[in-house]
């Protein structure tokens, strides 16, 4: 089978993985968010409301495409479309699992991996900021500026948090910081880095209770207050795709990957990765549910005071164990 | 060799693109557009660890910090201004002085004596010529020295940063006074109808 056609329907099967947890995972977050404020979710569309993903699907293309008269006609069009191939991409790098013989499952496995999935991520605040810029509107703006300092501020303690994981590992490729973690798993030498890593990728994805971006309360919608149509849809796939891409890097990088917890192997790995993946994506509904929004000023203070020093901190401290140790 | 010439005609055009745009955010993108051809490029010429880095930090950071600015500042989406045009002044100066920059530059080129070129396995394989492994090692043994001075120059310039512009953040007090003094002034603007 030629490269091409390999990668190609390598591609066409993650995409349609991918997009279909998403739908998923928004139908699960509006369930599990409705049980949690006792009401029971969507539940009309199909049995369970498990149709509900496509009604909405179908809502949003059939809703009309406006354009603000002071927008910015082509980044505005164009802004959706830069969030979702940041979110997107970052699939052709990351592993799934890997066959009894060591290969890995991904489309395709290079050697600086983890830097690659930061170079993407670092892309995808352009959706945002451009999107915000080009509505020509005040909130879109506000929010927009918010998250490109939010992102750029978290973004470093995010990779100084990756880089305990790297001396650790001793590899930038996933595939060999997951079998690096075929004993213990990153997240016992690592607590600090990991507990770094969950609370920066809340504020990446512009999640509660980070997410200033688009708070409601203040700003209408933020970033994609004059979006409309499948615009806005596309935007919202973006996020949670990026929440999916947190999830499974938190995965690979502190959960061990696909490796089994207490030696359970009769499960594959690739369940295993699924289930860790759905966790960390409960784990960040929960949050939405539980905790209120920080007030900015708090947010930046403790993006900068507090996880930069620790995140440095962390660093340090494991650079010398590991020099000392071997 | 194909690859090299789209991507070549890619980075002049989003270069050219830069410099011509009215708007100043178009102008970001077509900068975005050139780093992230750039970036292509390194991994081309199997500079796997350059073309991340690039990414990272010219994309990911300091052009967004240009967004940053330009949404600060130009809260309008109308171009600058034209200003005066200038060009027929200094076409001729600045035309002999790239040509005598590119003769110099092929004059050089051409008599280097050119080492051989590492053995190269595929890009993005480990322990490779242009590898993170390769690069780091070659970081901290060989150019040591020019990588430890130019952490020097960049810790001079975040304290220069730091000196010029946080005079306001260590006098608290004398801020806060003069947000009161601002305060009152919006308040009598308020009061009196106009300014």
């Amino acid at each position: 089978m030629p490269l091409w056609l390999e990668v190609l329907i390598k591609s066409v099967i993650l995409l349609f993985v991918v997009v279909t947890s998403f739908a998923y995972a928004m139908l699960a977050e509006r369930k599990i968010l409705g049980w949690m404020q006792l009401r029971p979710g969507p539940n009309r569309v199909g049995p369970w409301g498990l149709l509900q993903p496509a009604a909405d699907a179908a809502k949003l293309m059939l809703k009309e495409d406006l354009t603000p008269e002071t927008a910015d006609p082509l980044l505005y069009k164009l802004a959706p479309f830069i969030s979702l191939l940041t979110a997107f991409s970052v699939y052709a790098i990351i592993p799934f699992g890997a066959s009894a013989s060591g290969q890995t499952w991904a489309i395709g496995n290079v050697n600086a991996g983890i830097l690659l999935i930061l170079a993407i991520g670092s892309l995808g605040v352009y959706g945002i900021c451009l999107g915000g810029w080009a509505s020509g509107s005040k909130y879109p703006l506000l929010g927009s500026v918010r998250s490109t300092a939010q992102m750029i501020s978290y973004e470093l303690a995010m990779s100084l948090s990756f880089v305990g994981v790297l001396i650790l590992a001793g590899t930038t490729s996933l595939d060999g910081i997951v079998n690096a973690q075929a004993r213990w798993w990153f997240v016992l030498p690592q607590f600090v880095g990991c507990m770094i890593y969950v609370i920066t990728a809340v504020a990446e994805t512009n999640r509660a209770p980070f997410d200033l971006v688009e708070a409601e309360t203040e700003l209408v919608a933020g970033f994609h207050t004059e979006y409309s149509g499948l615009r806005f849809g596309l935007f919202f796939i973006a996020e949670y795709v990026n929440m999916l891409t947190v999830s499974c890097i938190a995965t690979l990088l502190f959960f061990g990957g696909w490796n089994a917890p207490l030696h359970l192997t009769f499960i594959p790995g690739v369940a295993w990765f699924v289930i860790k993946v759905a966790c960390f994506m409960f784990f960040y509904m929960w949050l939405r549910a539980t905790l209120p929004r920080l007030r900015y000023d708090r947010l930046m203070a403790f993006g900068w005071k507090i996880l930069l020093p620790l995140a440095t901190l962390n660093l340090v401290v494991t650079a010398i164990v590991v020099a000392y140790t071997g | 060799m194909i690859a090299f010439w789209v991507l070549a005609a890619m980075l002049i055009a989003s270069a050219v693109w830069t410099i011509v745009a009215k708007k100043p955010v178009y102008s970001v993108v077509a900068l975005l557009l050139n780093f992230a051809t750039l970036a292509v490029l390194y991994v081309t010429l199997s500079a796997e660890f350059l073309a991340v880095i690039q990414i990272i930090v010219y994309s990911g950071a300091i052009l967004v910090l240009f967004v940053f600015v330009i949404a600060l500042l130009g809260s309008g989406v109308a171009p600058f201004p034209t200003g005066p045009n200038r060009l027929p002044k200094i076409w001729l100066p600045a035309g002999l002085f790239t040509l005598a920059a590119f003769g110099f530059l092929i004059y050089a080129v051409s008599n280097v004596k050119m080492a051989a070129a590492p053995a190269t396995g595929a890009v993005g394989n480990a322990n490779v010529f242009g590898s993170v492994a390769d690069f780091g090692k070659a970081l901290f043994t060989v150019q040591l020295l020019p990588f430890e001075a130019t952490g020097l120059v960049l810790m001079v310039a975040v304290i220069g940063v730091i000196t010029l512009g946080g005079e306001q953040m260590s006098d608290a007090e004398a801020q806060q006074s003069r947000m009161r003094a601002d305060r009152a002034v919006r308040e009598a603007i308020l009061r009196e109808g106009k300014g």
